[in-house]
C-alpha cells in the first residue's frame, strides 16, 4: 500500500478515531485515504490550522487521549506553531503530521516549503522526517509512544509528498525500543519511605497539586490521600479540578492571583507535597521567599523539573499516580486539626469574594463567572482564554468534584479558549454514538482572545457542536490594561477595544443563537438559557471595564505580599 | 495571565568550565538538537567535538560549557530529555584525560625557519607540511598546551589556526584490582 494509506492504517492501530485536519497540496494523498476510511476516523476540519491544533489540544486534555493534527506543508505547518508551543508548555500529548515537499525538493525553497523540523525543534518532545514509506509505521509508533508516555508532549512527523505516494509493505510494530528513552514511572521506594516519614512528623502538611496530577490520571488518588489524612490541597492553574471530598481541605488557587488563604497555606506549611508541578514564576512569586517554613517533597516524572526553579528537600522522580499509590499504602494517621483551624480561620477573615457589584450598575465580571459556576452542572468542562477571564475563572467558577478546566497556563495563548472548547466538545462525542450523556462544554473568553480565533464559529456550526460561549466584553485587553493602571499611570496604550462588533450578531450570521446582556438583572436568565439550550449558543456580556484581578502578588514579591485592592 | 512579562535567567557570578561527554544515537539533526538546547537554556558552548563512538550507530560528543554547578546539573538533565541522548557523563576534573589537536600555518621565510623548527622540537610538535614561505605545524595535547604553543608566535607570523576542540574522558580507575 502507499505511504498515505500506511499512515491511516497506523493511526487506526493506535486507536485514533478523530483527526483535526486541514488539507493542502502536500497532503492531498492523505486526505484521499481519509475519505476511504468511512466513519472509522472522523475528520474535524477547522477554519485555521492554529485553531485545529488548539482543538486537538482541548480534545487531548479533556479525554486523556492524544490529539492528532494533519496539515499541509509550509504555511499549514507554520500555522500550527502556536498550538504546538501551547501544548508543549502544558505537557499535552499531540501527534502533528505535516505534509512536506518531495524529498528531492527539500532545501530548494520549493513552493510551500518550510523547515518545520528546525522550526519546531524547541517546542516538540521529538520530531521526525520520514524518508521512506517503509519507515513510516515505525515512526508513527514512536511518535505515539513519545507523546503519551513519561512527561507527555507534542511530537511532529514531517511526511514528504513522494513518501505518501511510495509503495511499501505495511506491518505495524507491536512494541518498540528507544535506546536512551526510559522514563522513570515508579518512584524510588526509599524516597517514598522518606516522604512518609516526613509526613508523619509534619504538623502543617500541604498538598500542592499541579498539571502532572491530571496528566497521570491521579486526581482521584490525590483526593483520597488528602481526604484520608486530612491534608489541605492548593492547586496551581494547571491543577484545578483536584478537589478533595472534604470541603474544609480545599484551598484553591495559589500564586500571583491566588487566594490570600491559598498563598497563606503555602507560606505557613511545614511540609509541601508538590505533585506534578514545575514551580512556574506565576505560582512561586519570589522563589527565594517561597514557602519559607516548608520542606518540599517534589514529585515529578521529569527529572529536569526537580531543582529547576525551587529547591527540593526530597526529590521523587516518578509519575504522581505511582508515588501517591505508594503513599496511600502507608499506615499513617495525622492530626492536622490545629493547622486546619488556623487555615479556616484565616479564610474566614480573608475570603475570595466574587460578589463585588460595580458601582456603575454594570455587570461585575467576577460575579458573572461565579453565577455561571453556580448554574452550570458539576461535570462541566470549562475552557478559558487568557487574561482576566482566565484568572476570574480560576478564582470564581468553582471546581466541585468532576469539573475540568482547560486553559493555556504556560504559554498563555490568547485565542485558545474557543478552539479548545471545540476539541473538548468533539471529545464528548455529541453525535450520539456515545451512550453516556455528554458533558457540557462552556467557553469563557474575553473580547480580545475571542477575536483571535472567532472564525471557528463556523466549525461549531458545521459539526453542530454544543459549545456554550460566554464572551466577557470589558472593551479592553483587560489584563494588560490592569498592569498599565498599576504600573504605567493608566496610559492605556494599545489596550482599548471600545469598538468591538456585536458578538451575538456575529454568532447569528454564523447560524448560532446569540444574546447580548448589559445589565446585572439579565445575567441569571441568559446563563440559564445558555446552560439549558441543546446546541451551541453565545452570550455577549458587556461587563465593567474597570474591574481588576485581585488579589495580586506584584512581580518579584513573596506570596505573602499580595495587594488586595488598588487605590 | 498576561502576556506582558518574562524573567531572564540570573547568571551566577561563580562560573567555571565543565566538561561533559554525551553519547547519542547517530540520527540526522541530533547535533543541532543538542547545541540549540544548550543555547536556548542560556548556556554558551566553549568547545564541542564529535566523532563515532564504540558502537558504529552512536556518536560521542565532548562539550565544554561555562556555568555554576546547579546550572550544569540542569543542562545534563535537559540533555537527557532529547530522545536520541543515550548517556550524559560529566567528566571529573580530578581524573580528566583530555586532548586537542591544533593545526597552525606559520609564515616561514628563510630567517624564521630555523627558529620555528627549534620551537616545534621543544614542544614535541610536528611539521606536517611545508612550502617555500610557510609551514603547517601539528600540536597535540591539552588545550593549555595548544594555547601556549600558539602564544610563542607573533600574530603576524600566524596565517591560520584550526583546532579540533577538546575530546575528553574520565581516566582509568587507579585503585588496585583484587
Amino acid at each position: 500500500m502507499n505511504g498515505a494509506r500506511i499512515l491511516i492504517e497506523s493511526l487506526l492501530c493506535e486507536g485514533v478515531d478523530t483527526v483535526f485536519a486541514y488539507t493542502g497540496g502536500a497532503v492531498i494523498s492523505i486526505f484521499d485515504e481519509l475519505h476511504g476510511t468511512g466513519d472509522r476516523i472522523r475528520l474535524v476540519m477547522p477554519r485555521h490550522e492554529q485553531a485545529g491544533t488548539h482543538a486537538a489540544d482541548g480534545y487531548a486534555r479533556s479525554t486523556g487521549k492524544p490529539g492528532v493534527v494533519i496539515v499541509t506543508s509550509g504555511p499549514g505547518a507554520t500555522n500550527t506553531i502556536t498550538g504546538i508551543a501551547t501544548a508543549y508548555m502544558d505537557s499535552v500529548p499531540l501527534v502533528v503530521i505535516t505534509g512536506q515537499v518531495p524529498l528531492a525538493k527539500i532545501g530548494t525553497d520549493a513552493f510551500q516549503e518550510a523547515d518545520i523540523l528546525g522550526i519546531t525543534l524547541p517546542i516538540t518532545k521529538a520530531n521526525f522526517l520520514v524518508r521512506k514509506a517503509s519507515e513510516l509505521a515505525e515512526t508513527v509508533k514512536k511518535a505515539f509512544l513519545l507523546a503519551t508516555t513519561g512527561r507527555p508532549g507534542p511530537v511532529l512527523i514531517d511526511l514528504p509528498g513522494n513518501v505518501q505516494r511510495e509503495e511499501a509493505e505495511f506491518s505495524y510494530p507491536e512494541s518498540i525500543e528507544l535506546k536512551g528513552y526510559r522514563p522513570t514511572v515508579d518512584g524510588h521506594p526509599k524516597q517514598i519511605q522518606t516522604a512518609i516519614h516526613l509526613l508523619s512528623q509534619s504538623a502543617r502538611p500541604l498538598i500542592m497539586a499541579g498539571g502532572g496530577v491530571l496528566r497521570s490520571g491521579a486526581g482521584k488518588l490525590v483526593e483520597d490521600l488528602a481526604d484520608s489524612l486530612g491534608i489541605p490541597v492548593v492547586c496551581t492553574l494547571m491543577g484545578h479540578g483536584v478537589t478533595p471530598e472534604r470541603e474544609e481541605l480545599r484551598f484553591g488557587p495559589i500564586g500571583m492571583h491566588g487566594s490570600l488563604y491559598g498563598n497563606y497555606a503555602i507560606q505557613n506549611a511545614d511540609l509541601i507535597l508538590a505533585l506534578g508541578v514545575r514551580f512556574s514564576d506565576r505560582i512561586t512569586g519570589n522563589p527565594d521567599e517561597f514557602a519559607p517554613q516548608a520542606r518540599i517533597v517534589h514529585v515529578d516524572i521529569d527529572p529536569a523539573e526537580i531543582g529547576k526553579n525551587v529547591r527540593a528537600d526530597l526529590p521523587i522522580v516518578g509519575s504522581v499516580s505511582s508515588v501517591v499509590q505508594g503513599l496511600l499504602k502507608a499506615a499513617l494517621s495525622l492530626d492536622t486539626s490545629a493547622w486546619l483551624r488556623d487555615l479556616t480561620g484565616f479564610r474566614m477573615e480573608h475570603p475570595l469574594d466574587p460578589v463585588r457589584l460595580d458601582d456603575s450598575g454594570q455587570i461585575s465580571p467576577q460575579w458573572l463567572v461565579a453565577t455561571a459556576g453556580r448554574i452550570f452542572p458539576d461535570n462541566t468542562i470549562l475552557a478559558t482564554d487568557v487574561g482576566q477571564n482566565q484568572m476570574w475563572s480560576a478564582q470564581f467558577f468553582g471546581f466541585p468534584r468532576g469539573r475540568t478546566l482547560l486553559t493555556s497556563g504556560g504559554l498563555g495563548t490568547m485565542g485558545f479558549g474557543l478552539p479548545a472548547a471545540i476539541g473538548a466538545a468533539v471529545g464528548t462525542d455529541p453525535w450520539g454514538s456515545n451512550k453516556n450523556p455528554p458533558r457540557p462544554v462552556l467557553m469563557i473568553s474575553g473580547d480580545g482572545g475571542f477575536q483571535m480565533n472567532l472564525q471557528e464559529l463556523a466549525t461549531i456550526r458545521r459539526y453542530r457542536l454544543p459549545v456554550k460561549m460566554l464572551v466577557m466584553d470589558n472593551a479592553y485587553l483587560g489584563m494588560v490594561r490592569q498592569w498599565q493602571e498599576l504600573l504605567y499611570e493608566s496610559r492605556y496604550s494599545g489596550t482599548i477595544m471600545d469598538d468591538n462588533p456585536s458578538f451575538a450578531a456575529l454568532a447569528e450570521v454564523m447560524g448560532i443563537p446569540g444574546r447580548t446582556i448589559r445589565h446585572p438583572d439579565e445575567v441569571e436568565a441568559a446563563l440559564k438559557e445558555l446552560a439549558a439550550c441543546e446546541g451551541p449558543m453565545l452570550v455577549h456580556a458587556h461587563v465593567a471595564g474597570s474591574a481588576n484581578v485581585l488579589p495580586m502578588v506584584p512581580v518579584g514579591k513573596a506570596l505573602g505580599q499580595a495587594v488586595e485592592r488598588i487605590s | 495571565m498576561s502576556r506582558t512579562t518574562g524573567t531572564t535567567r540570573t547568571q551566577d557570578e561563580t562560573l567555571s568550565d565543565h566538561t561533559i561527554s554525551i553519547l547519542v544515537n547517530n540520527h540526522p539533526g541530533v547535533l543541532s538538537k543538542l547545541t540549540s538546547l544548550i543555547t536556548r537554556r542560556g548556556f554558551n558552548i566553549d568547545s564541542i567535538s564529535a566523532g563515532p563512538a564504540k558502537d558504529a550507530d552512536m556518536y560521542r560528543l565532548t562539550i565544554i560549557v561555562k556555568g555554576d554547578d546547579r546550572g550544569v546539573e540542569q543542562i545534563q538533565k535537559q540533555l537527557y530529555k532529547i530522545v536520541d541522548t543515550v548517556k550524559v557523563s560529566p567528566i571529573n576534573p580530578a581524573n580528566k584525560v583530555e586532548r586537542e589537536i591544533g593545526l597552525i600555518k606559520l609564515r616561514a621565510t628563510n630567517g624564521d625557519r630555523q627558529e620555528i623548527i627549534q620551537l616545534v622540537s621543544v614542544f614535541k610538535a610536528e611539521i606536517i607540511d611545508s612550502g617555500p614561505g610557510s609551514f603547517v605545524v601539528e600540536i597535540v595535547g591539552t588545550s593549555d598546551r595548544v594555547d601556549s604553543f600558539i602564544a610563542m608566535f607573533a600574530p603576524q607570523k600566524i596565517i591560520e589556526v584550526a583546532r579540533t576542540g577538546i575530546v575528553a574522558m574520565n581516566g582509568c580507575d587507579k585503585k588496585q584490582a583484587r
